[in-house]
């Protein structure tokens, strides 16, 4: 289980994330949302070791993170920033396959290779995967970053808005993924969502944040709700059901 | 063409110019000027390779492929020590005459310096790795201008002879020097291969490098101490010519096209060596010596470093 304690982060004396203190369920989706500048990824950097936090701890099975070995932890939970930008070139198989540098130190054995090959099925790169990355669309290399995370096969899979740049087809097909994931393999997800509409089809849990605190915190139906969001967005959103799916009509509120 | 066929081609063209350089005009003279030829090619090797590995190595840690590990003023700090020991104790002291004194004395202080260096700055807590940077480019520029007005005042015949060792220069180089150097920078080398994966890793960035599970506070400070260290030997057994290390390692990125490690660091140390050992046998045998070497890479160095820059500008626009 990860558990947030009473998490502070400033910057240049502001606190960007404060006080802060969640626990993410183990085998569920949890949802981060909430408006731009929440502290949202500055949150999820600090439990993946990215940040350090300033004030509390960030507990992986009841220890704190920083005293994780780095490659012990690097099997245990992985984060997709929300940009990634690198100074080689390469290619999507050399990219996913980084993913198994936890277990394999660059020497990849079958098994990492089979890995490599279900990461790239998964995501629907199989034509692509000789490309270079600078040769391919957004999307693309949105997909071809969330192989590689779902190459390096952890038990905690952190995405920071892994939608942006995709088509709606496949937005629909990578949360379809990651609820598999998490059903059919028990893996725990935590991804930072602006559009609401999935945040509501697909998590188990929303966690809204606001000027670097938790608003919200609960599971999905007591967060979708127009009194709720609107303590969020500050906006009078309806909320429409359909096929059991609670849809959010934010366009013209 | 594929990676191993030019590594193939790279080879040759060391071997052809060692052979070159070794046997070319020899004249017969195998006991005298055969063994002097080597100890001067093992010298340019070393140097070739020391320089090839530090650089490829730094501008990997530091994201940046127009860098060299000058910046971080080990150069200026070799010439103030030079400047510094003419000054006090003249050309005539024997921290000038034995050549194995001066080289501890400069070798130590510039790992000092940095080590010193690396730990002021770490300590201070997580910065960013350019505030490194500019701290050594100050520094660098500080000790630069101490050297430059310790040199007005230096003794016009002095400073002819202090000139001398400023410019890097193969042509003196010293027999058991070499073999230290070896030593040296073989160990270091073999260690640092160790990692020579992780930095494939790091070459995807800090967060991406921490998320696959590399200590980066670690590592990078390994890498800076390791490019400290061979710089630090190089330009203590031939003088400073870092900025050579520039050229071999783009042409080396460009070459190659890959993110291993080991192979663009293989590749960069042999063109550095065919650049070195070749280069020294034109300015010798077909210049013969109306030139030195350090000026024509310091001349091509230049050319090569703007284009860099107008490459990387034309890129980002
Ligand atoms: N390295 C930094 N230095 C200074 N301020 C920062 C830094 N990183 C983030 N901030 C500030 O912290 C606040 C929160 O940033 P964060 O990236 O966590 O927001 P977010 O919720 O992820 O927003 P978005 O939805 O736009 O991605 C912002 O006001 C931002 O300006
Ligand atoms: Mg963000």
């Amino acid at each position: 289980m990860i558990q947030v304690k009473e998490v502070s982060k400033y910057f240049a004396k502001k606190p960007v994330v404060d006080n802060v203190s969640v626990n993410i369920q183990s085998g569920k989706i949890t949802s981060f949302i909430g408006p731009n500048g929440a502290g949202k990824s500055t949150l999820l950097s600090m439990v993946s070791r990215l940040l350090d936090a300033d004030t509390g701890e960030v507990l992986l099975d009841k220890s704190d993170v920083r005293k994780w070995k780095s490659n012990d932890f690097s099997k245990r939970i992985s984060i997709l920033k929300q940009s990634n930008y690198m100074n080689v070139r390469l290619t999507i198989r050399e990219l996913v396959a980084f993913g198994r540098f936890p277990y394999s130190k660059g020497r990849l054995n079958a098994e990492d290779e089979k890995m490599v090959d279900q990461a790239i099925e998964y995501m629907n790169l199989g034509d692509l995967e000789d490309s270079y990355l600078d040769e391919l669309s957004g999307g693309q290399r949105q997909r071809a970053f969330i192989a590689m995370v779902i190459a390096q096969d952890t038990e905690y899979i952190l995405l920071d808005e892994p939608l942006n740049n995709l088509d709606m087809k496949h937005s629909v097909q990578i949360m379809k993924i990651l609820r598999k994931l998490v059903e059919d393999l028990g893996k725990t997800v935590v991804i930072v969502l602006h559009d609401i509409n999935f945040a509501s089809v697909y998590s188990d849990f929303i966690v809204a944040l606001k000027d670097g605190r938790v608003i919200k915190d609960g599971p999905t139906h007591e967060i979708i709700n127009s009194d709720a969001l609107k303590e969020i967005y500050d906006m009078d959103i309806p909320i429409q059901e359909m096929n059991s799916c609670r849809i959010c009509v934010y366009f013209n509120s | 063409m594929r990676n191993s066929t030019k590594m193939m081609i790279l080879i040759a063209l060391v071997l052809v110019s060692i052979a070159l350089y070794l046997f070319q005009g020899l004249n017969g003279s195998y006991d005298y000027a055969l063994p002097r030829r080597g100890i001067k090619v093992l010298a340019m090797a070393l140097t070739g390779v020391a320089i090839a590995y530090s650089t490829v190595i730094f501008q990997t840690i530091t994201h940046n492929k127009i860098l060299t590990p000058s910046v971080m003023g080990l150069d200026s700090l070799y010439m103030l020590i030079q400047t510094v020991i003419y000054f006090f104790f003249g050309s005539m002291s024997i921290l000038v005459i034995n050549k194995n004194i001066n080289f501890a004395i400069s070798v130590i202080g510039m790992i000092v310096f940095a080590l010193l260096l690396y730990k002021f700055l770490f300590k201070a807590g997580k910065r960013p790795i350019y505030f490194l940077l500019l701290v050594g480019i100050i520094l660098g520029t500080f000790m630069g201008s101490i050297t430059t007005f310790l040199q007005v005042l230096i003794d016009p015949n002095e400073f002819t002879s202090l000139q001398n060792k400023l410019f890097a220069s193969f042509n003196n180089v010293n027999g058991d020097l070499v073999w230290l150097a070896l030593v040296i920078i073989t160990l270091t080398v073999i260690y640092g291969w160790r990692s020579i994966r992780e930095l494939d890793v790091l070459s995807l960035g800090r967060d991406n490098a921490i998320n696959l599970g590399v200590d980066y506070d670690k590592i990078v400070k390994k890498m800076l101490v390791l490019s400290s260290i061979l710089i630090a030997t190089s330009t203590a057994l031939v003088g400073p010519i870092t900025f050579f290390g520039l050229i071999v390692a783009n042409l080396s990125y460009q070459f190659f096209n890959t993110f291993k490690h080991s192979t663009l660091i293989i590749g960069a140390s042999l063109m550095s060596l065919v650049a070195l050992i070749g280069g020294q046998w034109i300015v010798e045998r077909i210049f013969t010596f109306d030139t030195t070497l350090s000026v024509i890479i310091n001349f091509i160095g230049g050319v090569y470093f703007i284009y860099l820059l107008l490459k990387e500008s034309r890129t980002k626009s």
